[in-house]
């Protein structure tokens, strides 16, 4: 909602924002002009009473023989006026409630916002009939009614507004130099609240001229002589049998004042939304590189000549071929965008269905991946694990009732069957209390609690591949080491295949026995596990990335020399010197933009 | 689309500033999450109830000149001006009449009619059900209709798919927010009434009376609520949780009602309870437009007639009911969407 942002921006013309200031002119020049010259045939009492459509009247004539299409048209000026007036007196009432409350002590100050809140849980129609009740029936009192009734929705706003702007900086400091609090207001909020403000009263003026003809409508607005689109409405509705035409006229009319006031609220709030207009940043292509290695026919998971095309036909994975052998885990290396996750979830197939996917090949054990694939098979054979645990849950379920998820849909298990399963493989995987964290929601537990939870639910299935789409990222450093440490286990254990994707290439050097390097969607290098832990790289790229991770030699002394003690626990060293997670946090290779 | 024509009320409570008032969590941390909400809660429908009282109170002394004078009429003579003062307790000084209103008020005395010399209670008693019936089934209406249809739309245009489905979804709930509900409803009466005569046109005789007010009431409504939810269901559909429920290939069904719906019905149903208590609003409108013998015609009449007790009894019900309303949507909420309990906590 209403941002306020102090980045210069294009003011952006909608068809919507045209067609709406194009119908506010027109009603406006009717409300001008309609008085002056129509005055007469829609006001004069005649002979001519309830008459239908004629060449003298196109719309009939009204019960006192008054001309209706011309009532309508007449109609526009106190209508506008009254709207007009209204939006004026809580835009300012809102406004000036919603800023000074931020110069109020807090205590005061939420004391009001508490009754604001109270307030608007109420309709405003009912407020506004009290005030109505109070007032007695009439033009003025309808406005003084609806604009009070008004009042404190906008000043709710109004205070978000301020309370957002006055945390900044510049207001805190100003508040600091002793700058007076109305100056404040004058030099601070109010400048950088001009333009949701703007969209603001534009709404306003819409409901505002709704509820002011309902008021009219209903009897308690405006009364005879006067008329607006609601009174001339009211009086419609009495004689809507016999002369149904007298109701469309006004109706229309309130309808496009109405339509064209929310056109102009829609289209200036997407005029202003730092957000809109935005465009898809488009994926350069690469350089030509030699590619592909044959797929190799004895390995589990093949992948031959993966290509993912955006739906305009960009390229964003360019002839990928890669082999998983059953028990081997294979790291997937490369910066942000370089086509590594995409290629992941076109083996999973869960690429969104805009791309299209190509490849000679892909299969998973017998699996054609390029087909549709039955849902238990997928679920059950390919075991998922993403980057962030704490939004890879959903937040409104249980941790048992999701993680027994695929057990109960796909492999038929009662719940309990499910659950009892579920909690030895979270005590496996040292989940503490595990009974109590199935019935916890997943913002009870830590993300390191998470991770190891989603990568056990992905164990009870006996998957035969898992994809892990850079599962240590977002955790600490001391956790990313506990992550690593199970899927090693569970590789060695259990002989899990596993694709590792990462863009942390110390990581991967840790965990996996064949290393893909990848940038621009294609395939840089290809290394064993070992061959990276010596350094043993050819492509500059690799090259670049190893440089900007220290090297294991480097960091060896370094760690011996500086702390080693704090890292004696590390357990993944087993295969490779150190571990990748405790490497130096600041140098990631997608800091450094670099070019093959 | 930015959604700005829904912003007035609905999302002056919606977006909490981070300065806004927050509950006071100290002192309730002992106890369990829904024992403290409770706690919560209970104060702020106290104090809406009051701000209730209080403005239903200051009605009478607010009537601007004498208001025995406003209620008796311009032609009262001076002993009925003075039976007026008299039986609104005007004689006495405000905070004796405050009490007695608020003694009144706790004894479940709503005084007397000036208009039918009856309690004010026996009158909202015969006209109560009549606006219960039609603002509980426009809320059934509108939840049914508009929850599933915003949904559709938002699973059928996810990622940018078919653009003209969310345009034309967007122009039509648009369109039909921005007509008043009077006009829709006197457009029904016009098309199912007068041109093909299938639904009556007025009254609450028959069940069939229900349907064209019923439709009046929900058809904004319903616009709103879709609306939101599409918007709602676009991003829930965004959101990582669904990717993993995705990859664990659940059935649609399952997918989007068991790992989608709770999710979106967050915000929906912070907005909802809102636009459901407006719809005690919009029924004073249908009602005046159906002739429907409930509370709002009567309200009217009673302003017209300058029926004071009566005025300040039925915007009390009125009142009281948006109240529960609102409480029923966050017990709602709190069930099925426990974070809202703890007042924002977040993952660690």
């Amino acid at each position: 909602m209403a941002k306020t942002t102090r980045t210069k921006r294009h003011f952006r013309w909608t068809t919507g924002l045209i067609i709406g200031i194009a119908l506010m002119t027109l009603m406006v020049l009717t409300g001008l002009l309609a008085p002056l010259f129509l005055a007469e045939s829609a006001e004069k009492l005649t002979a001519d009473a309830s008459q239908g459509p004629s060449a003298a009247h196109w719309l009939g004539t009204d019960d006192f023989g008054r001309d209706v299409l011309a009532r309508s048209l007449v109609a526009t000026r106190l209508t506008l006026v009254m709207t007009a007036a209204t939006t004026v007196i809580s835009v300012v009432g809102g406004v000036l409630i919603g800023t000074f409350i931020w110069l109020a002590p807090a205590r005061i100050r939420n004391a009001v916002l508490r009754v604001i809140d109270a307030a608007v849980a109420y309709p405003s129609l009912i407020f506004a009939l009290l005030i109505a009740a109070i007032l007695g029936q009439g033009a003025w009192s309808a406005v003084l009614a609806i604009a009070i009734a008004s009042i404190p929705a906008f000043a709710r706003l109004t205070a978000n507004m301020a309370a957002s702007i006055s945390q900044r900086n510049y207001v805190s400091t100003a508040r600091l130099l002793g700058v007076p609090g109305p100056r404040i207001i004058t030099r601070h909020l109010l400048p950088n609240m001009a333009e949701p403000l703007l969209v603001l009263t534009a709404t306003v003026f819409a409901t505002t001229l709704i509820e002011l003809s309902s008021l009219s409508f209903i009897g308690l607005g405006v009364q005879n002589p006067e008329y607006d689109f609601g009174r001339l409405l009211n009086e419609a509705l009495v004689n809507i049998y016999s002369q149904p035409l007298q109701a469309v006229m006004p109706s229309i009319m309130i309808t496009v004042a109405g339509l064209s006031a929310m056109l102009i609220g829609d289209g200036l709030a997407a005029a202003t939304d730092p957000r809109g207009g935005r465009k898809f940043g488009s994926v350069k292509a690469a350089s030509e590189l030699p590619a592909s290695m044959r797929a190799d026919g004895e390995a589990l998971v093949e992948v031959d000549n993966l290509t993912v095309l955006t739906p305009n036909g960009v390229p964003l994975v360019k002839g990928v071929s890669l082999s998983i052998h059953a028990g081997e885990v294979v790291g997937l290396v490369g910066e942000s965008g370089s086509g590594k996750s995409l290629t992941a979830m076109s083996i999973a197939g869960l690429l969104p269905e805009e791309l299209t996917v190509t490849a000679h090949s892909m299969r998973l054990g017998e699996l054609d991946l390029l087909k549709k694939n039955d849902p238990r098979t997928l679920a059950t054979s390919i075991g998922l694990v993403y980057q962030d645990p704490g939004t890879s849950f959903n937040p409104a379920l249980r941790m048992g009732s999701q993680l027994t998820e695929v057990s109960r849909v796909h492999l038929k298990q009662s719940g309990k069957t499910a659950f009892n399963r579920m909690v030895k493989a979270l005590a496996d995987i040292r989940i503490t209390q595990p009974e109590t964290r199935m019935r916890q929601h997943p913002h009870e537990l830590s993300g390191g609690m998470l991770q190891r939870a989603m990568i056990a639910s992905t164990l009870v299935t006996d998957p035969r591949l898992i994809i892990a789409d850079e599962p240590t990222t977002a955790l600490d450093v001391t956790v990313q080491a506990d992550v690593l440490r199970q899927f090693r286990t569970i590789n060695r254990e259990m002989g899990t295949a596993m694709l590792f994707i990462s863009h942390d290439i110390g990581v991967v050097q840790a965990l996996c026995d064949k290393v893909i390097v990848m940038n621009g969607g294609k395939i840089l290098e290809r290394l064993t596990g070992a061959q990276l832990a010596a350094g043993d790289v050819k492509h500059p790229y690799t090259k670049a990335l190893l440089a900007a991770t220290p090297s294991i030699a480097e960091r060896k002394t370094e760690l011996v020399a500086v702390r080693a003690e704090d890292f004696t626990f590390d357990e993944i060293t087993d295969d490779v010197p150190v571990s990748g997670p405790v490497q130096p946090g600041p140098v990631r290779p997608e800091t450094e933009r670099l070019q093959p | 689309m930015t959604e700005p024509t829904m912003l007035n009320r609905e999302s002056a409570l919606f977006s909490n500033p981070p300065g806004a008032p927050k509950s006071p969590r100290g002192g309730l941390r002992t106890l369990s999450p829904w024992a403290s909400y409770g706690l919560r809660r209970a104060g702020g429908v106290l104090l809406s109830v009051i701000l209730l009282v209080v403005v239903t109170f200051f009605m009478v002394p607010l009537i601007p000149g004498d208001p025995a004078v406003a209620v008796a009429g311009a032609d009262a003579t001076t002993e009925q001006i003075e039976a007026i003062r008299e039986s609104l307790g005007l004689n006495q000084p405000l905070h004796l009449q405050g009490i007695q209103y608020v003694g009144n008020l706790l004894t479940g005395n709503l005084g007397e009619s000036f208009a039918y010399s009856t309690s004010v209670s026996s009158i909202i008693a015969t006209k109560l059900p009549f606006t219960a019936e039609l603002a509980l089934l426009g809320i059934i209406v509108t939840l049914i209709v508009s929850i599933p249809a915003g949904m559709v739309v938002g699973i059928l245009t996810r990622g940018g798919r078919r653009k003209w489905l969310d345009v034309s979804f967007g122009m039509l709930t648009g369109f039909f927010q921005a007509v008043p509900q009077y006009v829709i409803a006197t457009m029904l009466v016009v098309i199912f009434a007068i041109v093909l005569k299938v639904l009556p046109a007025a009254g609450a005789a028959t069940l069939t009376s229900l349907i064209l007010p019923v439709v009046g009431l929900s058809v904004a409504p319903i616009c709103s609520i879709a609306r939101v939810v599409r918007r709602e269901t676009s991003t829930v559909l965004e959101q990582d949780y669904l990717r993993t429920a995705r990859g664990w290939r659940l059935p649609p069904l399952r997918l989007y009602a068991r790992h989608a719906l709770p999710n979106l019905m967050t915000t929906t149903l912070t907005l909802a309870g809102l636009i459901l208590a407006g719809m005690l609003g919009g029924a004073i409108i249908i009602e005046n437009v159906f002739n429907w013998p409930g509370l709002g015609k009567e309200i009217v009449t009673a302003i017209i007639n300058k029926d004071y007790p009566v005025i300040q009894g039925i915007i009390l019900v009125l009142g009281f009911l948006a109240i529960i309303l609102n409480l029923l949507v966050d017990v709602i909420l709190g069930i099925i969407d426990p974070r809202t309990l703890g007042g924002g906590k977040s993952n660690g």
